[in-house]
């Protein structure tokens, strides 16, 4: 008599769930089922070629079991969000919405420490967002690179000075009038999330 | 005719030149901008890799004001059109995301139901006001001006509303009716890295140098681009990009709105040619240039 399946492992299975739980809620989402493992979505991805797991593996590596793997890769952190892959891809499976669920999931799940560059670059944004309602360019800039690279700073002043010398660059952030609005929104639907 | 005018915040700064010449160019053909008040950040790419629902709640706010001021939108950033669009296509897709968009909405007394079009200026440009209507309006031609037509990633991509998401024409279209030579540019809708050149600077310097290289190879004099991380991608790191690789990149990359400006006669320095890092320096454009400002 066969032997039955093995229970998939219980953090795999909770990493699973969650994941369908966020490609449910994008149109199309379940179409990653029916990836057909032909790698068009690797061959037209510009940046592919520096992943550790390519686009087309990571359905392989998440079919096979070892969606853990994929979130530790740095695949989903090199994703430009292009939407090459997407527009390309035969069985029209949204790879770049894919990879965003993914990137949710490793996030939520504090799978990479803080000071990690896209986290860094994230929070150090949206913290923006949240205190002026517009994103504060050079402040954006520096809190990120002391965050991760404190020697780049330096190294970025040039470009910095540049595009101050041509207006292009402020040293003061400004605020919107009703930035009380927007807080308000992100609180609320913070609290909604999952709900 | 008249738009709800979208900026985003790169318009504000580092792509101020985008902001002066639509709006310019805006006027000069008799198309109202009102600028949707009090508008905030669209929330890029950042806040979908933390949180889609306050991504796009936070995006829907905006949405929600162009819909109390009766107006579809008018969005030049590449990024903002495509992170709208999609608040849009998800509203409309999932009642009960609406649903939950709108709780969120509600802590600020807005409420949005997915009917504001979100629309590119090209695309305006070229379906609305129509080639024909542009060049009859124009005082000056940019004969001559070989020029790679750069469209990067989001606005013909995911959803090719306006045109092909492989080999987009409406700029070309548009700039070749002003007399600009277009060069052939095979790259002009490879990724130009976005935000890559923050987190992993050295594989978004790769991707800029392909694109530079490609268009001087194939005789460009100046790269038209109509994203403002793609313009700041790159013209900016030009210098890193040649120490790096030991080229002699020197580029001018302007807002397709810049040249079309100029051909209809605004003084180049409402169009912000003056901000720019590498500076255009075709004679004949130069002189025509100085003949507007005259």
């Amino acid at each position: 008599m066969p032997k039955p399946f093995e229970p998939v492992p219980k953090r795999e299975a909770e990493l699973r769930a969650a994941f369908w739980d966020q490609v449910r809620s994008f149109p199309d989402g379940q179409k990653i089922k029916e990836c057909l493992q032909c790698g068009t979505c690797t061959g037209t991805c510009p940046v592919s070629y520096t992943m550790d797991i390519t686009p087309r593996e990571t359905v392989a590596l998440f079919r096979a079991g070892l969606i853990e793997e994929i979130l530790h890769s740095r695949t989903i952190w090199i994703c430009a969000s292009c939407y090459s892959c997407t527009v390309r891809c035969p069985v029209g499976i949204r790879v770049t919405d894919t990879l965003y669920a993914l990137k949710r999931l490793a996030m939520s799940k504090k799978i990479y420490p803080d000071n990690y560059p896209v986290h860094a670059l994230s929070k150090a944004f949206i913290a923006n967002l949240y205190k002026y309602g517009r994103n504060f360019e050079l402040g954006l800039g520096a809190t990120y690179l002391l965050k991760t690279a404190p020697l780049k700073a330096i190294s970025s002043a040039g470009f910095g000075m540049a595009m101050m010398s041509r207006g292009r660059m402020s040293l003061i952030p400004h605020s919107i009038k009703k930035v009380n609005e927007v807080r308000a929104i992100i609180d609320r639907a913070n609290q909604l999330e999952g709900v | 005719m008249e738009f709800a005018y979208y900026p985003g915040c790169s318009l504000e700064y580092t792509a101020k030149p985008y902001d002066q010449s639509t709006r310019e160019v805006f006027k000069a053909l008799g198309i109202g901008l009102r600028e949707v008040e009090d508008w905030n950040c669209c929330g890029a790419t950042m806040y979908m890799s933390i949180n889609k629902l306050v991504a796009y709640s936070v995006s829907a706010r905006n949405l929600a004001i162009a819909q109390n001021m009766g107006c579809d939108i008018c969005a030049p950033c590449s990024s903002c059109y495509t992170i709208l669009r999609k608040t849009n296509q998800y509203v409309q897709w999932d009642p009960h995301a609406r649903d939950k968009i709108n709780e969120a909405l509600s802590a600020a007394k807005l409420s949005y139901e997915g009917q504001v079009k979100v629309r590119h200026p090209l695309d305006i440009l070229i379906n609305d006001v129509g080639l024909n209507a542009i060049v009859a309006k124009t005082r000056y031609r940019l004969d001559g001006l070989r020029v790679a037509p750069y469209y990067g990633c989001q606005i013909v991509r995911p959803q090719a509303e306006f045109d092909d998401p492989d080999d987009p024409q409406t700029m070309d279209k548009l700039l070749a009716a002003l007399g600009a030579e277009i060069v052939p540019y095979p790259d002009k809708v490879r990724c130009c890295g976005g935000m890559l050149m923050t987190t992993y600077e050295e594989v978004a310097q790769n991707l800029n140098h392909d694109l530079l290289r490609s268009a001087e190879e194939n005789g460009a004099e100046v790269i038209a681009t109509l994203c403002p991380l793609c313009q700041m991608n790159l013209e900016s790191y030009q210098p890193k990009i040649n120490k790096r690789f030991n080229t002699h990149h020197h580029m001018p990359v302007v807002f397709f709105t810049q040249l079309l400006g100029l051909a209809l006669g605004v003084e180049p320095a409402k169009l912000g040619l003056d901000s720019l890092l590498v500076r255009l320096t075709n004679p004949k454009l130069k002189a025509k240039a100085a003949e507007v400002a005259v």
